[in-house]
């Protein structure tokens, strides 16, 4: 199945988040306006829009924390929120940052989490709160108090938390939010692992590289619509490309750019970059030799998301309020 | 209490598995264990206690370096004129100097925090998202608040008994009445002294719990519980609206009295309890009407 502007390739497995004219209102603003968003089984998803599009109010929603105002969810074959108590075992989540108890242990948090699950088996809780613990590379720091932890660090533990019983999806809200560059790497290579191993992941964020170098599908939240959502690829393919003559017969170069029908046609120093529109690849090189303009380098520039989500929204990244 | 516990279980496996469900979830021993840990590990709680603990000591020797028999002033129904006969009489008095103000304090501390406390921290949205279970939390955590009740007021007894013990003597115990009992009846009847307070006081917690689901400010609703607890002592204070303070929670409190008459006199204890049923009904259920469908933005 190809895709849709609305939805990302079923392939025929169900989805694991499915929303249906999903709303929220709070008082005056409404902060999620009738989205459908879809999460393929299986796929990392990019939950992309900048500060205050309404991400973490539909990720509360999916979570039963928030009741909608109206429009539907299903979550895990699930109504949401009339099914909480059996769906959201299999869910693990990171909510908009880590909150444990100040004056308890990393690993004592954790126990508490775990205790008030009313399904989980309290033999198995040391073995898999350490589990967690050491996935995530906190074991040096289990028996500090939370209060003594780095921000790094007690996102480590709520991720850890996320990690306690084995899940079906994963939903990480803004994951990387105060990690250095080390940190960042290794909750992607995380994410990537959970993954491998069949779990799906929601993983919201404002930092467009993040999510360019983990997911597969993207959702592009702006002003509490959804925009877009799709497979990653294809919302690159979507965009125009951009192609980057590297000459010393600048003007030239532009000239036979624009016979080409290439449009927005940029001479620079000692390059040329324009966008490739329809005109066939392979055609440029052979006609800018033809014409005895040297070419010294030659390359098209695969648009970044921030020009995907510039090229949706009309606007920067991050002027939403 | 685990063994009840698991008779229960069994009991509804027998009769069909998703009530053996329902009655675990009911009984929730290790998310109850885990609660009692956070309530007893708090500091503002420990303290708190020492505090109720210190008071009893404080009064006994207050009392024994004055000595001579007292002038009749304090409040209770008239425990410390028998004091320096028999030091049991120590713990009954504490109860009495506690009740309007410590005590209530301890258990607004406590129930005030339960949810607001969690929801200012941000823990409250992780406990929901576990899935904890809406009236499963707050009720482990009302059961915990009632625990640390229980705890507070007995010990506060606790400590007047050894303080009054230590420095009065024990020896037979003339009732309000003018009886004469032993001192191990005494004791039996401050435990059920300490039993009658802490239902009086479950009923404060509940209104704490309510309170606690309508804010996000932990310290706000200690404040407010306190508050409403104060007026109710005022109220019951004036005698023009004599017609109001039967229906207000603290009007019964001091009925713990009629447990040192004999016999025992039950009218009051009776309505006292009743009346404290009632409380907890009611801000449980608006406790729980609001919090399981509250918006957790927190």
């Amino acid at each position: 199945m190809s895709t849709s502007t609305s939805g990302p390739d079923g392939g025929g497995s169900p989805a694991v988040v499915r929303t249906r004219a999903l709303t929220k209102r709070f008082r005056t603003q409404t902060a999620v306006d009738g989205i459908d968003l879809e999460v393929p089984t299986g796929a990392v998803y990019g939950f992309l829009g900048p500060n205050g599009s309404g991400k973490t109010t539909t990720i509360r929603m999916l979570l039963g924390l928030v009741a909608p105002s109206s429009g539907e969810i299903d979550l895990l074959g699930e109504p949401m929120p009339g099914g909480a108590s059996r769906t959201l075992r299999r869910v693990g989540a990171l909510v908009e940052g880590p909150a444990f108890h100040p004056y308890l242990s990393g690993r004592a948090n954790l126990s508490r989490l775990d205790a008030a699950d009313p399904h989980s088996d309290a033999r198995t809780a040391p073995a898999r709160i350490d589990a967690a613990l050491d996935r995530v590379g906190l074991m040096p720091a289990a028996t500090k108090r939370f209060r003594a932890y780095s921000l790094g660090m007690r996102q480590r533990l709520a991720i850890a938390n996320a990690l306690l019983v084995p899940r079906d999806l994963l939903v990480l809200d803004e994951p990387t939010n105060g990690l250095d560059p080390q940190g960042t790497r290794e909750v992607r290579n995380l994410v990537g692992e959970l993954a491998a191993e069949g779990t799906t992941v929601l993983v919201s964020s404002h930092l467009l590289s993040e999510v360019d170098q983990m997911c597969s599908h993207v959702g592009v939240m702006f002003e509490g619509r959804l925009l877009r959502q799709g497979r990653l690829d294809e919302l690159h393919a979507s965009t125009v490309q951009t192609v980057r003559v590297d000459t010393d017969r600048v003007e030239d170069a532009a000239s036979v750019l624009r016979t080409l029908g290439l449009t927005d046609v940029r001479p620079g120093a000692g390059h040329v970059t324009a966008l490739l529109g329809e005109v066939a690849v392979e055609k440029i090189v052979p006609e800018l030799v033809d014409a005895y303009v040297p070419v010294l380098g030659f390359s098209v520039l695969r648009p970044s998301l921030e020009d995907v989500f510039v090229s949706l929204t009309g606007e920067g990244f991050d002027v939403s309020g | 209490m685990s063994a009840a516990e698991a008779d229960v279980v069994v009991a509804g496996r027998q009769q069909r598995p998703e009530q053996a469900h329902r009655t675990r979830t009911a009984l929730p021993g290790r998310f109850l264990r885990s609660e009692l840990t956070i309530v007893f590990g708090r500091r503002r709680n420990l303290v708190l206690l020492g505090v109720l603990a210190a008071i009893p000591v404080l009064l006994a020797i207050a009392l024994k370096v004055s000595s001579g028999p007292d002038d009749g002033r304090g409040g209770g129904p008239g425990f410390f004129e028998a004091i320096t006969s028999n030091g049991l009489f120590v713990a009954f008095a504490a109860l009495a100097a506690e009740l309007p103000l410590f005590l209530p304090l301890a258990v607004a501390a406590a129930s005030g925090d339960a949810i607001a406390g969690e929801a200012n921290l941000g823990t409250l949205r992780y406990l929901l998202t576990i899935p904890a279970g809406r009236t499963r939390l707050l009720l482990t955590k009302y059961v915990a608040v009632v625990v640390f009740g229980l705890v507070a007021t007995a010990l506060v007894a606790l400590a007047g008994v050894v303080a009054g013990l230590a420095l009065f003597g024990g020896g037979d115990v003339i009732l309000l009445s003018g009886t004469t009992t032993s001192l191990v009846d005494g004791v039996g009847r401050l435990a059920l002294s300490v039993l009658y307070l802490s239902a009086c006081f479950a009923a404060l917690a509940a209104i704490g719990m309510f309170v606690s689901t309508l804010t996000e400010q932990p310290i706000a609703a200690i404040v407010a519980t306190i508050g409403v607890n104060v007026l109710m002592f005022i109220l019951d204070a004036i005698p023009q609206i004599a017609w109001l303070h039967p229906w207000l929670l603290v009007d019964w409190w001091s009925a713990f009295g009629d447990l040192l008459r004999d016999p025992i006199g039950t009218d009051a204890i009776g309505r006292g309890l009743l009346t404290a049923l009632a409380y907890a009904v009611v801000f449980l259920t608006l406790a729980w009407a609001r919090f399981s469908n509250k918006d957790i933005t927190s």
